[in-house]
């Protein structure tokens, strides 16, 4: 350790007259060629993008058009969107953002509940539950798609509220899924608040769900931010389970509603599809750039312990 | 001291706590009393069982003092036993069963709709006057007779007199108080819905029921099919052909000829046999089976080859921009997954996409419907979907490997490549294994992106089920079960669900195995 901190200490002057007879060449082996690669994957990652912006503030309407990028701009497919008696786009919009947001507030909760108690607590079937769960998060729910729409059907029978076609049983289902991989995400993070701040809430007198609603719940909000974004990012994309369960246009989400939309009619509708694409795509980048930072710690957090 | 100035804060949010238990557990409660009610009334007992068996527990946890992980875990582990492990388990039992069109009920109800299903317009019988109504979801015929006397009735619900209808210009009765008259828009989207319905002229079947082609009209229909309690048969009265439980879950002839619907029974493993068995089956499903594991493979090495790269090249303190950079590469993981799909089709479109037209100058390339361009399509789309994900832990993993190992590598003169392949490598598949394989398991039941580009297309036409060149297993099981063309046969799909099952299960505890072992190498 000290010899590599007076290795670099040494090699230090050396390095820096070196970098003030920076040639042109010298600079594009050491870093240009970089900037070389970083320029083609950004167009990689970014030109389907714009192309669906571009797309979007054409008035054309058809597929064709939309290749000439950002000729024109004009919002009047953000308004004639709205204004589809066959599709609504709005009612989808809303659908998409109340299912997401109810969904992400129920994982984070459930999962949190869990987390708690198999950080904190030490209890027989503890370690079998742990690796129960890893086991089940391996089989998505969409497997048992089949068996959801029959026993959905079965459930309508005695709550015509959560049958199929209600969102609430769609919500229920979703709810399914809430332990499993985020429990194992919550458990790594609540372990690593120190178990010496319950007990000295305990010798205070608070009772476990003091700790856990007022202590516990804030200091791991990173987490619980981390889960809720995963929950609701899944939940926009979700389209199988949802295309099972929904069937009136007016209930479904953007993912089903949207699907339909194109498969029907590609290249006559297509830049109010990308209109549509931009609108529903802008809160979850929105929320997923902002919480940007937390969510590769999140990611990493799995991983490398 | 301290606990003395406590006690009393603790004893009062307790009662707030206890209340809103109470409230909560009385919801659950009051719930749990109706679907026991209304299951005892179904006398669904097995049913009724558990749900008691489970309110009882609930209860039971809640109440008693104590057992607090069962008080924290009961939320999650109720919902994760019923929407995740109940269905899991009654996919593998559907997966037994003959579950699909035509066989979707129980015999009781397959008789009821042989009956309802064969009836017959009675030859010159008379028109009735039809206007369809609809009040909360249930829709009702509204019938004027040829004598001018309107009546009022529904499936299973006959014919009743009614004198409040209001009247169109020719004596036909157009509208009931308390119901909505159809439009002749909704007609036509509930068409299939309105021309099932039979609606019963009296109380007595024999009697006939009225049908409606076209939603303005009704005639008078009459069962040909007459069934046989004690002989458990049916006979066609026109033909005198006798049909008998063949033991298929369906009314058979003596020449073979099946009566629709039929009901559903337990067929053991005839799903799996057929799935095996059937030439025109089984050669797809090990395409299907093939392309599926490709596919997983395929997309992980690649969008890992294209993150690990980015993330070498990225993480070199001297460049600039290396935010801006970052920013642009995770923008196609933060747009939603299925409009992904939905983008790239539409660049990819054969006539009219970008792909084409722009960049390859007007070309005439079938991206999506040839074999093996829209395999490599898939692919395509798949990697610009998944690299910045790559892109992000690689990132992560590469931080977190010590500088000092690999300055020491320098020093003992290591070239940049050796200091890559035996230090950096190694310590970073140690903490992305797992990850990997999290994203292979992910990727074989990466349902939106196939669905969205190809459909699972382009079809096999020699195939006995709806296959394409680009079908995951579980784009199969979407399509046979829920598809349009072919029908649905549950039994089928959750055969084919079981085997991915099996698969991901398999693939998992095998690579679970190799990580724990990588773990232990290091």
């Amino acid at each position: 350790m000290t010899a590599e901190t007076l290795m670099t200490a040494e090699t230090a002057p050396r390095v820096i007259p070196l970098k003030r007879k920076l040639t042109p060449g010298r600079w594009f082996r050491e870093t240009g060629w970089r900037h070389v690669v970083g320029i083609v994957v950004v167009a990689f990652a970014v030109f389907p993008l714009l192309y669906v912006l571009s797309a979007s503030l054409n008035p054309t309407g058809t597929l064709v058009g939309s290749n000439a990028l950002f000729r024109s701009i004009d919002f009047s497919n953000y308004v004639d969107l709205f204004n589809l008696p066959q599709q609504p786009f709005a009612a989808w919009f809303m659908n998409s953002i109340v299912i997401g947001l109810v969904t992400a507030v129920g994982t984070v909760f459930l999962g949190a509940l869990a987390a708690y108690a198999f950080s904190r607590m030490r209890f027989t079937g503890r370690r079998v539950g742990l690796l129960s769960l890893l086991l089940v998060q391996m089989f998505p729910q969409l497997l048992g798609v089949v068996a959801i729409f029959l026993l959905l059907s079965a459930i309508g029978d005695i709550f015509p509220i959560l049958g199929l076609g209600s969102q609430l049983g769609l919500i229920l289902v979703y709810l399914g899924g809430a332990l499993g991989v985020n429990t194992y995400l919550m458990y790594g993070f609540f372990n690593t608040v120190p178990v010496s701040i319950d007990e000295a809430a305990k010798i205070d007198g608070a009772s476990h769900a003091q700790i856990f609603f007022t202590i516990i719940l804030r200091l791991v909000a990173p987490i619980l931010a981390v889960v809720g974004l995963l929950s609701f990012v899944a939940t926009m994309s979700e389209f199988v389970v949802a295309s099972v369960v929904l069937q009136e246009p007016a209930r479904q989400t953007l993912a089903v509603g949207l699907y339909t939309f194109v498969s029907q009619e590609t290249s006559k509708n297509w830049t109010m599809f990308a209109a549509g694409a931009v609108l529903s795509a802008i809160p979850v980048m929105a929320l997923f750039l902002y919480l940007q930072k937390y969510i590769v710690g999140g990611l990493t957090a799995g991983s490398v312990k | 001291m301290t606990s003395v100035l406590t006690r009393p804060t603790r004893e009062r949010s307790s009662l707030t706590g206890i209340l809103v238990k109470i409230v909560l557990l009385g919801i659950v409660d009051a719930l749990a009393v109706f679907a026991l009610f209304t299951l005892f009334m179904q006398q669904s007992w097995l049913v009724f069982g558990i749900a008691l068996a489970v309110t009882l527990a609930l209860n039971f946890i809640y109440l008693k003092p104590g057992l607090l992980p069962a008080k924290y875990l009961a939320p999650g582990i109720v919902f994760l036993a019923i929407f995740q492990i109940f269905v899991v388990l009654y996919s593998g039992y559907i997966a037994f069963t003959n579950y699909g069109d035509g066989h979707n009920s129980t015999k009781e109800d397959a008789v009821t709709a042989i009956i309802a299903r064969s009836q017959e317009r009675v030859p010159d019988s008379p028109a009735y006057g039809l206007t369809v109504l609809d009040q909360l979801g249930q829709v009702s015929f509204l019938v004027t007779d040829p004598d001018g006397e309107v009546f009022l009735g529904g499936q299973d619900r006959p014919l009743d007199e009614v004198t409040n209808a209001g009247t169109d210009g020719t004596g036909k009765a157009d509208s009931l108080p308390g119901y909505t008259t159809l439009t002749f828009q909704d007609l036509i989207s509930r068409q299939s819905e309105i021309a099932s319905i039979s609606v019963p002229l009296t109380d007595d079947p024999n009697d006939g029921a009225l049908r409606t082609p076209d939603g303005s009209t009704a005639y008078l229909y009459t069962s040909t099919f007459v069934y046989d309690e004690q002989a458990d048969t049916f006979t066609d009265t026109e033909s005198g052909e006798v049909y008998t439980d063949g033991g298929n879950g369906s009314f058979v002839s003596a020449d073979g000829t099946e009566i629709q619907p039929g009901w559903k029974i337990d067929v053991g493993f005839a799903n799996f046999a057929r799935a095996f068995g059937e030439e025109d089956i089984r050669g797809p499903l090990l395409g299907v089976v093939a392309w599926t594991f490709a596919f997983a493979i395929l997309s992980v090495a690649l969008t890992f080859a294209l993150g690990l790269f980015l993330a070498l090249v990225f993480n070199d303190w001297r460049m600039k921009g290396r935010r801006f950079y970052r920013v642009a590469i995770i923008l196609p993981y933060a747009f939603p997954g299925f409009l992904s799909g939905l983008v790239w089709l539409g660049l990819f479109n054969q006539d009219f996409g970008f792909i084409n037209q722009v960049l390859l100058f007007g070309a005439d390339i079938p991206w999506l419907t040839h074999e093996w361009l829209a395999k490599a399509s898939v692919l395509i789309v798949n990697l610009w979907l998944g690299f910045p994900y790559m892109f992000l832990i690689c990132t992560g993993a590469l931080q977190s490997i010590p500088d000092e190992l690999t300055e020491a590598a320098k020093v003992d003169g290591a070239r940049p490549w050796s200091v890559f392949r035996l230090i950096k490598f190694p310590l970073l598949l140690v903490s992305v294994a797992p990850l990997l394989i999290a994203s292979f398991a992910y990727n074989f039941n990466n349902f939106n992106i196939i669905y969205m580009l190809t459909g699972g297309g382009p079809r096999n036409p020699e195939a006995g089920v709806d296959a394409g060149a680009t079908d995951l297993l579980i784009t199969l099981v979407y399509k046979v079960a829920f598809g349009s063309g072919t029908g649905r046969d549950y039994g089928l799909a959750s055969a084919f669900a079981i085997l991915i099952f099996i698969i991901v299960a398999v693939v998992s505890v095998i690579g679970f195995r190799q990580t724990k072992a990588l773990e232990e190498l290091n």
